[in-house]
């Protein structure tokens, strides 16, 4: 068997900055396995612009973006191989790989970052009523058949769920020539990030349809037309409402999940990111096996991403030379009312650690409402927030000495501010 | 002149096709669908059940209780995914559990073995059944079976074997000119001395054709729920090994959870009469009554792992019992209808019985001396121990190259699965013979190549590859700018 220090899953943005990560903290012996044919995962199709602004403070398209960590993972000579597929990670951290090439391989790594990426949520996770024709796809699968393989897959367009690949996919389709009638968002707020929902749907007069969802799709082969409802605020479809549309294409556009299957099937608990429960080094209740990127949640921007990923690509590096510090404590993570997931789930306390980070989502858009930090009771620390939207990932810190003891949980909720 | 014509290609379409194969007999299979299997034997409970439940007497106990004693050599010779890990059927109330001792009466009636377990007994074979549970039937030759290999490789065994299938021609009219029949269809004419109707859902309008018959078919519809594979010990996912049924009922047999060959769990079928025949839809309402009534008997099956929903209408015939029997008018026009559950498992004892009781009586036929009943095996990597699967890389590297990422079909099982005598010209027929976009992503990732591969193996444009059914293309166009 062969050994290496560092075994990345996943030559995607995440794989790419994680092995950058490591490599710039000294450790040499790395690769990366990634799936595809060309390193870069998701980005190659996303030929919008609109990446890079925090990490080249330039706007860049998706395989602009990803050529700048190839040239640096080549010039690094990072180790990568393509068309190499994970079947499986053991926890005492052997990978078996598969590849044309080689046939089956199976690695010893000291170390793993899982940088698998996420997949789209899709017509059969939602169970959407009425037949199940074809031309009802997600938005990514519409972007993979038009950016890289040259198809359009219809020419009049309904998009359900307001992501941010849906409002891409707007625009993208229309430019193409197709007519898109509409985006109805199940919430009665939008879940795509501000610019897009200007830039793809205001600039081109698609009209959105807040808390309305597509109540039945009717088609035999293909679609044929899709009915359209507005919901309640337990988003059932209120009976009366309905309008019908006449549509060859229903993308869906209803979230992205991570896709952590090779970390859930060793028992790893996963947080309510659906990712891995992972402590403050990104580091998984497996010593040594690390996560990042969209497999542990899934972001809004690839430049958080990337960040995200050197982080867990140093601490990957600092476990191999042993430099990890034992952690007098461990305390827990709870992501409270009004917050739907937060990263990390647990504190190390070890004695480098001065501040905290946290990743979260609050779960409705909210005015004028505290973040507020608890810990047995006590309120720690609390930030005002005018506005704050599920739809942007939320990144706040709280220094080590705001804590009241170094053992209770510390709970993050959204409460409001009273006026 | 055609010996036998069979109109169908469903499970037991296939299986008769099959069983003719033995004999020196020229047979032609007609199926409207793009694919064998496509309509009922696709969209079921892919259950190999034991026969513990059909009133004895009847062809439904009969032909299930045969079946499900074939399904083991038949299975391992047309290298289908079967196991046998036995039924519970739940009593969840005291007042049921007299009915549990009746059905076992009924079991040892049709000659099945059962057993009454106490709740104690159920618990401990099933930790994650309701904590109240008062006592099951416990029949350990029931059993999971896959239902789509099950019709596609028996029809590929028939063909091996000389039979003829047209695809997409739909009979239009049968008639019955004494000394044979003509099948007139969308697309041509044939003459038949024998005409098999195992036309499922349909077979009523072509019994009608010959007789002025007293039986007709209602479709009734089974919505159901698939979750992905994962581990059912892991906390907080809570499944089952056996299948699990509540207690019968006029209904049917009510609503299951069920693992899957494929390590998936099912949930279903709801049970409601529909008038059009191609009525698959699902709705919620029903579905949530689904669920209710599953997590009655499974507390905490985790629907969150959801992946797909979907509906296939059941063949229930007025009669209630199997159809099997020649035309009363017409003796060599075979009926073959009302196969609703438990039809999967009895199909190979079906074809068995047309073939050489019904059909052969008739035409004489001398034993086919090439038959074989086995297939080429399919060659399923992940089952292979580590040496196996490197032998196998070197010899076609293609075996290596994963096409399908969730449910991990490599582009050599793709391409096995296109290279045999049975068609596979749809994206729906090669996940069918594969798995290949039955996982988590429903074809997010690997349909645009499967797109690829097909119009690549057929010599169509990706425009022309259907998904399923006529007008189901995927692709309508290429791309006028901004791709390569």
């Amino acid at each position: 068997m062969e050994n290496k220090d560092l075994v990345i899953i996943g030559g995607g943005s995440a794989g790419m900055a994680a092995a950058i990560g490591a490599y710039n903290e000294g450790i040499r012996d790395i690769l990366i396995l990634e799936k595809g044919e060309f390193l870069g995962g998701i980005l190659n199709q996303c030929i919008h612009n609109g990446f890079g602004l925090t990490e080249f403070k330039e706007e860049l398209t998706g395989p602009e973006f990803a050529s700048r960590f190839i040239e640096q993972v080549k010039e690094k000579g990072i180790e990568f191989k393509l068309h190499s597929f994970v079947t499986d990670i053991s926890k005492d951290k052997v990978i078996t790989y598969t590849s044309k090439e080689e046939g089956v391989v199976m690695v010893q790594a000291k170390a793993i970052v899982m940088a698998a990426g996420c997949y789209e949520r899709n017509a059969g996770a939602i169970g959407i009523p009425g037949d199940r024709p074809a031309g009802v796809l997600t938005a990514g699968q519409a972007q993979l058949f038009l950016n890289e393989y040259g198809y359009m897959t219809g020419k009049k367009v309904f998009i359900l769920g307001s992501g941010d690949i849906g409002l891409i996919m707007a625009r993208r389709l229309t430019l193409e020539g197709a007519k898109v009638l509409g985006v109805a968002e199940i919430c009665a707020w939008s879940n795509g990030l501000n610019r897009n929902m200007v830039q793809c749907l205001e600039d081109y007069g698609i009209p959105l349809y807040l808390s309305h969802t597509v109540s039945k799709v009717i088609g035999k082969g293909r679609l044929e037309k899709i009915v359209l409802s507005k919901v309640d605020d337990k988003m059932q479809p209120i009976p009366g409402t309905e309008k019908e549309f006449e549509v060859d294409t229903l993308i869906l556009s209803i979230g992205l999940l991570p896709n952590n299957d090779l970390l859930n099937h060793i028992g790893i608990p996963t947080s309510r990111s659906r990712g891995s429960l992972v402590n403050d080094k990104l580091e998984t209740c497996v010593p040594g096996i690390f996560s990042c990127g969209n497999v542990l949640h899934v972001h809004d921007l690839v430049d958080n991403v990337v960040e995200e990923a050197r982080e867990a690509g140093k601490n990957a590096a600092i476990y191999l030379k042993g430099e990890e510090k034992k952690a007098a404590s461990e305390i827990e993570v709870i992501a409270g009312d009004g917050i739907g997931y937060v990263v990390p789930g647990k504190i190390s306390l070890d004695e480098n650690l001065q501040s905290m980070t946290f990743k979260f989502r609050v779960r409705k858009p909210s005015k004028n409402v505290y973040i507020q930090y608890e810990q047995n009771g006590n309120v720690i620390k609390k930030v005002l927030k005018t506005a704050i939207i599920p739809s942007e990932m939320e990144i706040q810190k709280l220094p080590r000495e705001k804590l009241v003891d170094e053992k209770s949980p510390i709970t993050i909720k959204m409460v409001a501010k009273e006026m | 002149m055609q010996d036998v014509i069979i109109i169908g290609a469903g499970a037991v379409g296939s299986f008769i096709a099959r069983s003719l194969s033995a004999y020196k007999l020229r047979t032609l299979v007609i199926e409207k669908e793009t694919d064998v299997g496509d309509v009922t034997s696709m969209a079921n409970s892919a259950i190999a059940h034991s026969g513990y439940d059909p009133v004895p007497g009847t062809n439904k106990a009969k032909f299930n209780v045969l079946g499900n004693k074939m399904m083991p050599e038949v299975c391992k010779d047309l290298d289908v995914e079967f196991e046998m890990n036995g039924t519970l059927t739940l009593a969840l109330y005291e007042e049921q559990l007299p009915t549990l001792k009746e059905l076992a009466e009924r079991a040892k009636l049709n000659g099945v073995e059962a057993h009454i377990l106490s709740a104690k007994e159920v618990l401990e074979r099933e930790p994650n059944i309701i904590k109240d549970v008062k006592g099951a039937l416990f029949c350990p030759t029931g059993g999971i079976v896959n239902p789509f290999t099950l019709t596609s490789h028996a029809m590929e065994n028939a063909l091996d074997n000389g039979v003829e299938l047209h695809l997409m021609e739909k009979v239009l009219d049968v008639k019955d000119l004494g000394d044979h029949f003509v099948v007139k269809t969308d697309k041509a004419e044939y003459e038949a001395k024998v005409v098999v109707n195992a036309a499922g859902l349909a077979s009523d309008k072509f019994a009608k054709m010959m007789d002025d018959i007293s039986w007709h078919i209602t479709p009734r519809k089974g919505q159901y729920y698939v979750l992905n594979h994962f581990d059912k010990d892991l906390p907080g996912k809570k499944f089952v090994n056996s299948v699990v049924f509540p207690l019968p009922s006029e209904k049917g047999k009510g609503i299951l959870v069920s693992r899957t060959t494929s390590g998936n769990y099912i949930v279903g079928p709801s049970s409601e009469p529909v008038d059009d025949i191609s009525d698959v839809s699902c709705d919620s309402m029903t579905l949530a009554n689904v669920k209710a009534q599953a997590t009655a008997m499974v507390p905490g099956i985790p629907f969150g792992e959801q992946i797909r929903v979907y509906a296939g209408n059941r063949s229930t015939p007025s009669n209630h019992d199997f159809i099997i029997e020649p035309s009363k008018n017409h003796p060599h026009f075979i009926n073959v209808a009302g196969i609703e559950s438990p039809g999967l498992v009895s199909s190979p004892a079906i074809g068995e019985y047309v073939a050489n009781e019904l059909v052969a009586p008739i035409l004489k036929p001398e034993k086919n001396p090439n038959f074989k009943k086995t297939i080429k095996p399919y060659i399923r990597p992940l089952t292979l121990s580590l040496e196996e699967r490197n032998a196998l890389i070197k010899k076609n590297p293609d075996y290596g190259e994963m096409v399908c990422n969730c449910e991990r079909v490599s582009l050599g099982e793709i391409e096995d699965a296109l290279n045999r005598s049975l068609p596979c010209m749809t994206i729906k027929a090669l996940k069918k013979r594969t798995r290949a976009g039955f996982g988590k992503c429903q074809g997010g990732f690997c349909q645009p190549n499967v797109i690829r591969l097909l119009s690549k193996h057929y010599g169509v444009t990706p425009m022309e590859i259907l998904y399923d059914k006529a007008d189901s293309e995927i692709v309508l166009s290429e791309a006028t700018k901004g791709a390569k």
